[in-house]
């Protein structure tokens, strides 16, 4: 039986730069960080404290697992910020926009009411994009306008 | 690769501050630091379209989910998505979604729509036009909206606001 997302995979352009961002800017946790081989695979993972059972893996494009043309296209999708990861939740929106702003994190939108909760856009330094949300305790609300 | 980021977040610009109409092509094409010659081409080239016709998208598109979701009149969403005249908002409205804005609103009103959640249709609503493989021929690189189609950028009201 299928028990749920345990790892999900992030491209990004420049694994340093993933790791300090993900983790000094976004407050996640370095779950793994281990180079296989010489110096060949990184495999470097980061989580939310409170989840321990999730991870995102920070994985550069390229090879063996993709041929040079390939990695050079979705280092481009990447960088034009055609890629969306999803949505990172948070019990306090509001602290927590203000908090990542601060700290130089993008947003492409701030904290806006929506049927599901609050919810604010922001990159990542490469360029992926993410959904960050606060979900309304009680369900949706159908009722209110939400432009 | 770094250029592509600058076009990213000058696109991104518009993406947040899209509602400012002080966002002119200038603006835009500080946030990328590119000259407005420079960043038009590269703008173009690597999003297909211009920053004025991405601008214009956005705000058709955020135009969209105010009609579909909001309690606002369609002269107050004009003014809240950065355009200036009434008649200049309903007649790129119409061109891009084939609706004047209160046809709209009656078509899509209701509930469901308004569950669908806005960075999604920020996404995917609002992005590029998908008749972009029709090339322009002219000579250089169109200035802002001018290559456009006559029924969807013609007016000059809002050539402050339209990059």
């Amino acid at each position: 039986m299928i028990k749920g997302l345990a790892i999900a995979t992030v491209w990004v352009l420049d694994p340093d730069r993933a790791k300090e961002f993900y983790t000094q800017k976004l407050g996640l946790e370095v779950r793994t960080d281990l180079t296989m081989g010489e110096g060949s695979m990184r495999w470097l993972t980061v989580g939310a404290p409170d989840q321990p059972d999730v991870e995102l893996t920070l994985m550069v494009p390229g090879p063996p697992a993709m041929d040079p043309e390939s990695a050079e296209m979705v280092r481009k999708l990447v960088a034009k910020g055609a890629f969306g990861v999803g949505v990172l939740a948070t019990d306090d929106i509001h602290g927590d926009y203000r908090k990542l702003k601060d700290r130089g994190v993008e947003f492409l939108q701030e904290p806006q009411e929506r049927p599901y909760g609050t919810e604010a856009l922001f990159r990542d330094d490469s360029g992926n994009w993410f959904s960050f949300t606060q979900r309304r305790e009680g369900g949706l609300d159908l009722e209110r306008d939400c432009a | 690769m770094d250029k592509l980021r600058r076009m990213r977040l000058a696109k991104d610009a518009m993406d947040r501050d899209w509602a400012d109409p002080g966002l002119d092509l200038d603006a835009v094409a500080a946030c990328a630091g590119y000259s407005r010659y420079h960043f038009l081409r590269a703008f173009k080239e690597a999003y297909g379209e211009t920053p004025g016709q991405y601008l214009t998208h956005r705000r058709i598109e955020r135009a969209e989910e105010m009609l579909r979701c909001a309690s606002l009149t369609v002269t107050e969403i004009c003014t809240l998505v950065g355009f200036s005249s009434l008649g200049t908002f309903s007649a790129r409205f119409k061109a891009r979604t084939g609706l004047t804005p209160s046809a709209y609103r009656a078509r899509h009103v209701g509930r469901g729509a308004s569950l669908i959640p806005g960075c999604y249709a920020m996404l995917w609503a609002g992005g590029f036009s998908t008749a972009r493989s029709e090339k322009r021929t002219g000579p250089g690189p169109a200035y802002g909206d001018e290559g456009e189609s006559a029924d969807s950028i013609t007016g000059t009201a809002d050539r402050r606001a339209e990059p």
